[in-house]
């Protein structure tokens, strides 16, 4: 088994790259501005739908039951898209989902294909792959494009190239797109974009997507987009494979009523996205004569035995999380480390490794509540951060330095004397330290704390000392 | 194993294997609380006017128009365009084509030529007053999913049953269609993916225009 989600095992933990992120001027005014729009756009239209809460709950439960019964809803699932003309494949791990579409493209004959922004084939690191068996993978979401242009990494779920201005942008048009003059303004950069695909969209055979939704009453699958660029490559190839997380399963398609009134109003502050697409199978004389589906499993049967966090699979990848976060604010989304960036990808990258990569991530939380509260499926985010943080612990993997300071605190704390002696140490070991009233300069990994806050010095008597002196 | 089903049988039966409740799906589905909105409670009226105020907010031109005048008004919409070569699909009604235009009727045209057009009419399936969104389902008068996607401006014609105020609702109406090729369009294709400034047009119509009809 080859578990993958994207680079995250080979990425540099989450305090290391947050504080190289931090210093990075542009990039935070970036992520605080793109953060900002959305948040302001989202708080509009939820306040205008009464029934908010009411959708949440419903969303959550439909959820909730499909997890319970999701061996059943798979297999209905792909009953109903054979019968609609499809073709179903199953993938345990990355590498074998890679596996699959490499092999049905070359089976075609065919060296391109188009792709709609799929975080599963992010997951899987399919791009890397086909180019390897000589396939050229083209993005066609401007945000994706503009990531796969300039060799970049997607910083958020929603919006992947939010840490990116225009002039940046517009330098990775002009060099690689071979322009030779290009406006500044967001308009013509999509009118490059515009250009620059119109012609692989009408030429390349095969079509790669994820999705939004599967439909396990018919086999329909429904993808949600802005652009129009979705729809070009859903409809246009011969060939259209869809790889999709095994998670993305729905009962029936009077579900979608709850889920297309959430997902565009959390993910871009819209009453509904311009475009969604729902299709079932393959239709004489309307779309491609060839459709196939890739069911990815890549660690989702872990997350779904683990009852406590199995939650985290009812994430429909609105990003609303992402723009709340005050942690997410500051970073931006590379220092996750993952494709799946914010409080959802703290908790959902390290599960999908089996915990055995991304453990800081569970930790780069204050655990305010507000992805919780935002969450239009309600995952408790921050239940499950907690959750997560025990398995950390219980595996040994925390420092070793924190290890044996909760094992001194534990020490410490197990009776008055101890306590008193220990508070007794703490008053003169803290002397070289103290400066202006207050704790700075710290020696060692209490630096990182020191460095940047001022701490409260031990009291020369504590409250005990004072009640029993006390006249 | 399901059969037309190209299976890995190992990777199928280990992923079904490790997942696995008893109880009654069915039962318990049925169960679930639907505490929001399902039916509209707006008048007519109100649901038009709606309906019509979410249009515009997306940029997109809506022009009211009785039964009779369903071919003039596409006449002055074209003509505004100054639209030449137009597509439509094989089965739109007679009437609603105003002359002296050219018309494309779509017999599985070749997709460059659609793309050649100025512009693209329809009729619809459902439409919804709460999001602004009109639903192609491939049936009478709505062609296939191409022929609404290549051409730089579509002109939708709707009637007043055809609208509805909730999602829910539409989905109820879409009971017998599910299976058939949706494309829900909540106005002109757009981004944000720069600065997050909205652009309208990307690569699907750039415009896109109701003709809302009376009964």
């Amino acid at each position: 088994m080859s578990v993958r989600v994207g680079a995250a095992a080979e990425s540099p933990s989450f305090p290391m790259a947050a504080k190289a992120a931090m210093e990075d001027v542009q990039l935070r005014q970036n992520v605080r501005h793109a953060t900002g729009v959305i948040r302001a756009k989202r708080a509009l239209l939820v306040e205008e739908k009464a029934d908010w809460q009411q959708l949440r709950t419903a969303a959550s439960r439909i959820k909730e039951h499909t997890m319970r019964y999701l061996d059943r809803y798979l297999v209905q699932f792909e009953q109903s898209c054979v019968r609609a003309g499809g073709k179903v494949h199953w993938a345990e791990d990355a590498d074998e989902a890679n596996r699959i579409i490499t092999g049905i493209i070359q089976s075609h004959g065919e060296t391109e294909v188009i792709k709609v922004k799929t975080m599963t084939s992010d997951e899987t690191q399919l791009n890397t792959a086909l180019e390897a068996a000589g396939i050229t993978p083209y993005e066609t979401d401007l945000a994706d494009l503009i990531v796969q242009l300039g060799s970049d990494h997607p910083s958020h779920i929603v919006v992947p190239a939010l840490h990116k201005n225009r002039m940046q942008i517009r330098q990775i048009f002009l060099d690689k797109m071979h322009l030779e003059t290009l406006g500044r303004e967001p308009k013509d950069l999509a009118e490059a974009a515009r250009r620059y695909l119109r012609e692989k969209f009408l030429r390349v055979r095969v079509g790669i997507s994820g999705a939004n939704f599967a439909i396990a009453e018919n086999g329909s699958v429904c993808i949600v987009e802005s652009e129009g660029n979705a729809r070009m490559c859903l409809t246009l190839p011969k060939v259209l494979i869809s790889l999709i997380g095994i998670e993305k399963v729905i009962p029936r398609f009077r579900d979608l009523e709850v889920f297309l009134q959430i997902l565009a109003r959390s993910a871009t502050g819209e009453r509904m996205s311009p475009y969604s697409s729902i299709w079932s199978g393959v239709s004489a004389n309307d779309g491609p004569s060839e459709f196939h589906v890739v069911l990815l499993d890549n660690g989702r049967t872990k997350v779904l035995a683990d009852e406590a966090a199995r939650q985290t699979l009812h994430c429909i990848r609105c990003g609303a999380c992402l723009n709340i976060c005050p942690v997410y604010r500051q970073t931006g989304g590379h220092a996750y480390g993952s494709i799946y960036s914010g409080p959802i990808g703290a908790i959902l990258t390290p599960q999908l490794q089996s915990m055995r990569h991304s453990e800081t991530l569970p930790f780069a939380s204050s655990l305010c509540g507000a992805c919780y509260e935002i969450c239009p499926v309600k995952i408790n985010i921050p239940e499950v951060l907690v959750h997560l943080r025990a398995k950390v612990v219980e595996q040994g993997d925390s420092p070793i330095v924190e290890q044996l300071a909760m094992r001194a605190a534990a020490f410490a704390l197990a009776g008055p004397r101890r306590l008193a002696a220990a508070q007794g140490f703490a008053r003169i070991a803290q002397k070289p330290f103290l400066s202006e009233g207050v704790l700075k300069n710290l020696p060692g990994m209490l630096s990182g704390w020191s460095s940047v806050r001022d701490l409260m010095t031990v009291p020369e008597q504590s409250f005990r000392e004072w009640w029993r002196d006390r006249k | 194993m399901v059969e037309g089903s190209k299976v890995t049988a190992s990777a199928r039966d280990r992923i079904l294997a490790s997942i696995g409740a008893s109880g009654n799906p069915e039962q318990e589905y049925q169960a679930i609380e639907r505490g929001y909105e399902s039916a509209g409670t707006a008048q007519k009226g109100q649901k038009l006017d709606l309906f019509i105020e979410r249009l515009t907010d997306y940029g997109a031109g809506v022009y009211r128009c009785t039964h009779l005048e369903i071919a003039a008004t596409i006449a002055e919409r074209l003509h505004a365009r100054n639209a030449q070569s137009v597509a439509v699909p094989h089965d739109i009604p007679v009437d609603w084509l105003p002359q002296p235009f050219e018309f494309i009727r779509d017999h599985a045209s070749p997709y460059p030529q659609i793309e050649c057009c100025d512009g693209v009419i329809t009729g619809c399936a459902v439409a919804i007053a709460d999001t602004g969104t009109i639903i192609l389902d491939g049936g009478s008068s709505q062609g296939r999913r191409a022929l609404t996607l290549l051409p730089d401006y579509h002109l939708c014609v709707a009637f007043e049953d055809q609208i509805v105020e909730t999602v829910p609702e539409a989905m109820h109406r879409l009971a017998e269609a599910m299976s058939r090729p949706l494309t829900l369009i909540s106005g002109p294709s757009a981004t944000a993916d720069i600065e997050m400034t909205r652009i309208q047009g990307v690569h699907g119509p750039r415009s896109m225009e109701v003709v809302l009809v009376s009964l």
